[in-house]
């Protein structure tokens, strides 16, 4: 059986095929950024104007510290401080099941970019579907090493979930690439069905479909 | 009232008339073909501004660090202050191998306008009269204080500023660059500061000013012709606003209910607590550096102080189309600045598409954070100065590591 947290600690795999979606020199703001490790690629290997948001004080520290344009907010609060389509992608990496209001911030999202990037780890895998139907516990990993008490993510989804909310926001699935346990794309002549088992984390490319 | 006697030796009474005209640290003088205007209205000239410097300036001048100082700082920000004899008040962030490393970057820090250690101000000689300008001194602004440090850098050869560096009034003055000369900035760090004055700096600095005034020696501000020092005032103004620079907690830390000197309560009105004692130190070593009038007018200055005024009172406006990278810091316990307030000037900076960073800092020592032994502080300002050094195409400072 493979653990959730090998599925899915593989960062450089996220933040790779995150880089790849987005063109150079444009200009991104990565909400939840972390420590700001997207930023920096982006940075350095597509020459982005980039900003980040994060809500840990550690997180922003490392972040401005390395030289990046990273202020302390929120992504359910602070959002709205940004003008209508003022950047050309905002990403939001592995951080929506940490959001309050989930589909708020995608519907903000969407105002503040003509793109957008959102990757988040699968709740509807194989192994989740296993922990909880033959251990009965909800799973612990080391990327998401919470107990269920005190977790901060609290709006875990399934692919076939998020792709639910994506159409609900009115926004456009231009792209989605889907990774398996080991880190491999799922070719994409597989049905959905087969993503939400197989796939432990995807990444989405969204636009507004009226613009 | 304080009850030690507050006598002053002649030495530092002329040591601190002769800084305000001659001050030994160096000094920019600008004659009546350039005067500096003032917000006020009348242009005043001739005009001084006292200055220091630390570092080289490299061959394109791309490396110039401009420090505002505080309220009641001045130009020695990295060496011996002349009067106090005590070292520069920002040694932790300015100095070979300092996040403001002078030994990549040339450091300027002047004495503000309104100041009273040789930057033009009420204890300076008014050429009109060869008497102290007093209270004929116009009121100056942050902006006319930024307007005379621009005509400084000019003289100095730079065209622009590669860091704007401020806490406090000085992290005011910083901003205020990034409005009135965008092009002359690329990069600002304003340090537990804010876009305007409250209601409440307000109050407690007419509290303050009121201290002055209210001290017979005050003289209508005429003391220094009357060989008298409104001393009393000034040291009750500095005892008020000393407790806005420190947070309940700090208080309660470093002295709680402790007595001073003594066993049990005297029942009288000496200082029976530490705090008291501790205050009036305060109120009694200023008075020996600082000039009353100069209270008057720095306090003035910021209690002025509105960005948003001048632009529809809308705080975005004011940054509208910036190209400068700013660095906004806030300290948890500092309640005279609050974190809400650079908070605002980050939305502010968001809204006009700037590159921003922003941290509020986990500090229970208050306002006066931004001049303590934060560590946290000082790996911001050095990774900030970093990026934006790479940007700029300089050195930025020697990595922390490498120290």
């Amino acid at each position: 059986m493979t653990d959730l947290a090998d599925l899915t600690s593989d960062v450089r795999i996220d933040l790779r095929l995150i880089a790849g979606l987005i063109e150079p020199s444009s200009r991104v703001l990565d909400i939840g950024c972390g420590d700001g490790a997207l930023l920096e690629l982006l940075e350095r290997t597509r020459g982005v104007d980039a900003r980040g948001i994060e809500i840990s004080q550690d997180g922003v520290n490392a972040a401005v510290s390395r030289g990046l344009s990273v202020i302390q907010g929120d992504a359910d609060s602070d959002l709205v401080q940004y003008p209508d389509q003022s950047f050309d992608y905002v990403v939001l990496s592995h951080t929506i099941q940490a959001t309050r209001n989930a589909r708020r911030v995608l519907d903000e999202m969407l105002r503040i970019g003509r793109r957008v990037v959102v990757s988040l780890p699968n709740f509807g895998h194989l192994d989740v579907r296993f922990r909880l139907m033959f251990l009965g516990r909800m799973p612990v990993s080391k990327r998401l090493p919470y107990s269920w008490y005190d977790t901060p993510n609290i709006h875990f989804c399934t692919i076939r979930d998020f792709v639910e909310l994506a159409k609900d926001v009115g926004a456009h699935v231009d792209q989605a690439i889907v990774l398996d346990g080991t880190g491999k794309r799922l070719p994409f002549s597989l049905p959905w069905i087969v993503w939400n088992l197989l796939g432990a984390q995807a990444v989405f490319l969204l636009s507004r479909e009226d613009r | 009232m304080l009850d030690a006697p507050l006598t002053e030796t002649d030495a530092q009474a002329s040591l601190r008339r002769s800084e305000a005209d001659n001050p030994s640290s160096l000094v920019m003088r600008f004659g009546t073909d350039a005067p500096l205007t003032l917000d006020a209205g009348p242009a005043i000239a001739p005009w001084q501004i006292a200055y220091q410097t630390y570092g080289e300036l490299n061959d394109d001048r791309s490396n110039a660090i401009l420090i505002c100082h505080a309220l009641t700082g001045d130009q020695h920000v990295a060496s011996t202050n002349p009067v106090t004899g005590k070292p520069g008040w920002w040694t932790l962030m300015v100095g070979p191998g300092k996040p403001i490393d002078t030994d990549r970057f040339f450091v300027i820090c002047s004495n503000v306008l309104g100041g009273c250690l040789g930057t033009t101000g009420p204890a300076s000689t008014n050429p009109d009269t060869g008497r102290p300008y007093g209270l004929d001194l116009p009121v100056v602004t942050i902006a006319d204080m930024v307007r005379a440090q621009a005509m400084l850098v000019t003289g100095l050869g730079i065209d622009k500023l590669f860091a704007v560096v401020g806490g406090s009034m000085g992290g005011m003055q910083a901003l205020q660059w990034a409005v009135s000369y965008p092009e002359r900035v690329f990069s600002v760090v304003a340090i537990a500061t804010s876009y305007r004055h409250s209601s409440q700096n307000i109050a407690f600095h007419e509290v303050g000013r009121q201290a002055v005034m209210a001290d017979p020696d005050w003289c209508g501000g005429r003391y220094l012709e009357e060989g008298r020092n409104p001393k009393k005032g000034l040291a009750v103004a500095r005892m008020a606003a000393h407790i806005t620079y420190m947070s309940d907690r700090s208080l309660h830390q470093k002295f709680g209910r402790n007595l001073q000197d003594r066993d049990a309560l005297a029942f009288g009105f000496d200082a029976d607590f530490q705090i008291e004692s501790y205050l009036r130190h305060q109120g009694m070593t200023f008075v020996d550096r600082f000039d009353a009038n100069s209270y008057l007018y720095v306090t003035r200055a910021t209690d002025y102080f509105d960005l948003a005024a001048d632009h529809g009172g809308v705080l975005a406006n004011v940054f509208k189309g910036t190209k400068t990278r700013f660095c906004v810091l806030s300290f948890t316990s500092d309640w005279l600045y609050p974190t809400s307030e650079s908070r605002a000037v980050v939305h502010a900076l968001n809204a006009a598409g700037a590159p921003v960073s922003f941290v509020e800092i986990e500090s229970d020592r208050g306002h006066d954070s931004f001049l303590l032994d934060i560590p946290e502080q000082f790996r911001i300002v050095r990774g900030f100065l970093t990026g934006a050094a790479r940007a700029r195409g300089i050195a930025g400072p020697t990595a922390e590591e490498a120290r």
